[in-house]
């Protein structure tokens, strides 16, 4: 999954630096980080929920409404032919963002919650029947849990799940036995929004694939922060939400492949989607627009272009450095300065993303992330949308710090002095 | 002021390191759970009702401070008051809690801890948090009266 970092043909292992990112420098681009919480800076360390964006996205949505607003893929006048370029230019860097063989394949959506959505109804229902098995994983983000869950109630369909093993990574001996001729569908996150773990997706789907299973990857945390090319990875769906890269809120992209998706019906009727309409029958629009009914939100999937663009300059394999060692850092200074913090997942910072999630101090995580917040130190506590996942860890919920581009070593040294204070208000708990 | 004068008073945190009427009640008139589902804030109420009075109350919370210190608070206020009693606290707390307009309450001396989780109005996510478990009396109480 990880694509091999560059490397020099005539320099010595040694000399080969691996690319990195100067977050410093980054976090200047973004205004919002300049701002003050209780008398202190910002310390945005809830990238995994939504990521804060630079100017330059917030600058291409209002420039668009300033100066070329129009619908899109019917006027003749300048604006419409620009907006709509715009729009198209935005699908094709995504296409080249995911490695993927066609622009048409990329369908736009809200989020990454709507294309499973579009999936389960325009190709699960037709496709999985009394009997079948679909298989996802025991960390799946709700979205794609209550999804399949739901289908499978529906059609008399069973669902499966590939375990976690005690460190919290997939359990592909397991997977193996889990993954039969039963299984028509294999849908399954690339990264854990709660414990960070990276799935390896190629052995899963080498897994699925000898079955003859279709593969959905729920790229809501993968995307935006691992080089992902859907032709190595060799899966047959791919959802994901720009407003966690970057983008805007109310931009999601589902990539297929293109035979898949010739075969699916529409998923929502209407303008846009259609190339005839007759008074007792229509004929649908070709690819990617059959699926895009409506006027689509225009102006944030533009905004989006400007993301890819920010995070292309930077390079995916700078960003994964980046939080391989922001992590590696994190977690170090944790262990180091508290005995009571308790860690949940792989503790190996090559083996998952950017997220730490942890319960500290006998301190409730609603009340830990309450009190971080004192000292402008914005994390998540909670479930996290993983609410099976919190059951098999026997918590509640757990506090989650995630890091991205921007994020120093500086900031978590923040964290940790902010945790030092939380435990300090709240004095050491006795008795309970 | 800060958190620790608005949310985490002395109070509460007594509350919360040493909830009273923590337990169970074996053979209970009502036995009600409440959920906070975007939280996770969990609990379990057990009541004793006779002659119109709620003889017991034991609570098992699996929650934040302000969830357990309210659920605590709680048993020690309606503990031996009759139902009609308990609803009139029931109210001048949600009323103390949710009223806007209304600042530094001052209750009757027997129901003076409340006071302490008015501060928790400031960060609203958390009142549901301090609602929980009086939400949960409510049902109790219906239960205990076979009107649920």
């Amino acid at each position: 999954m990880i694509k091999e970092l560059p490397t020099a043909k005539d320099a010595s292992a040694e000399k080969v630096q691996k690319k990195t990112l100067d977050a410093a420098k980054i976090a200047q681009d973004f205004p919002i980080l300049h701002r003050k919480i209780n008398g202190h800076q910002l310390v945005y360390l809830d990238n995994a929920a939504t990521s804060q964006k630079p100017e330059s996205v917030i600058k291409a949505l209002s420039h668009y409404y300033e100066y070329y607003n129009a619908n899109i893929h019917r006027g003749l006048h300048t604006l419409s032919e620009e907006a709509t370029t715009a729009y198209e230019d935005t699908r094709e860097k995504i296409r080249a963002f995911i490695d993927a063989p066609s622009e048409r394949e990329v369908i736009f959506t809200r989020n990454a919650t709507e294309a499973i959505n579009l999936v389960l109804n325009s190709w699960g229902k037709h496709h999985i029947k009394a009997g079948d098995e679909v298989v996802i994983t025991a960390m799946e983000h709700h979205s794609n849990h209550v999804t399949w869950q739901q289908l499978c109630l529906e059609q008399g369909a069973t669902l499966r799940f590939i375990e976690l093993t005690e460190d919290g990574q997939i359990d592909l001996k397991q997977a193996a036995t889990v993954i039969g001729a039963k299984t028509k569908l294999v849908a399954i996150t690339q990264m854990s929004n709660v414990l960070g773990t990276i799935t390896p997706v190629k052995e899963i789907v080498k897994l699925a694939r000898a079955q003859g299973a279709v593969i959905l990857l729920d790229g809501a945390q993968g995307v935006p922060h691992l080089p992902t090319s859907v032709k190595d990875l060799d899966v047959d769906f791919l959802a994901f939400s720009f407003h966690k890269m970057l983008g805007p809120t109310g931009v999601g992209v589902l990539w297929g492949k293109a035979e898949l998706l010739e075969k699916m019906p529409p998923f929502m009727y209407g303008g846009d989607m259609i190339s005839s309409v007759h008074r007792d029958k229509t004929k649908f629009n070709e690819l990617p627009w059959k699926f895009e009914a409506g006027t689509p939100n225009i102006a944030d999937v533009i905004a989006s272009g400007a993301a890819i663009d920010y995070l292309n300059n930077i390079g995916m394999d700078a960003v994964r450095q980046h939080e391989i060692e922001i992590t590696k850092y994190a977690l170090e200074r944790l262990l180091k300065e508290f005995d009571d913090i308790k860690i949940y997942g792989p503790t190996d910072p090559e083996l998952k993303g950017g997220v730490i999630s942890f319960t500290f101090a006998s301190i409730h995580p609603h009340d830990l992330g309450q009190l971080l917040n004192e000292s402008a130190v914005a994390i998540r506590a909670g479930h996290h949308c993983c609410q099976p996942l919190m059951n098999d860890l026997g918590v509640s919920g757990t506090a989650r710090a995630s890091f991205y581009i921007y994020n120093t070593n500086e900031d978590v040294d923040k964290l940790i002095n902010a945790l030092r204070e939380a435990k300090r208000v709240f004095g050491h708990v006795a008795s309970r | 002021m800060s958190l620790a004068d608005d949310l985490y008073r002395e109070t509460i945190l007594d509350h919360y390191h040493n909830p009273r009427n923590h337990g169970v009640i074996e053979t209970p008139s009502a036995r009600v759970e409440g959920v906070n589902p975007l939280c996770g804030d969990e609990l379990t109420l057990y009541l004793i009702v006779e002659d119109g009075k709620i003889k017991d109350v034991k609570l098992e919370a699996k929650g934040c401070s302000i969830n357990t210190a309210s659920g605590s608070m709680m048993t020690e206020v309606i503990v031996g008051k009759t139902l009609e009693e308990a609803h009139e606290i029931i109210n001048t707390f949600k009323d103390m809690m949710m009223n806007k307009t209304k600042t530094d309450v001052e209750l009757p001396e027997d129901l003076e801890d409340l006071e302490a989780l008015q501060g928790v109005k400031k960060y609203p996510v958390r009142i549901k948090c301090a609602l929980l478990p009086w939400n949960t009396l409510i049902e109790g109480i219906e239960t205990a009266e076979g009107k649920r």
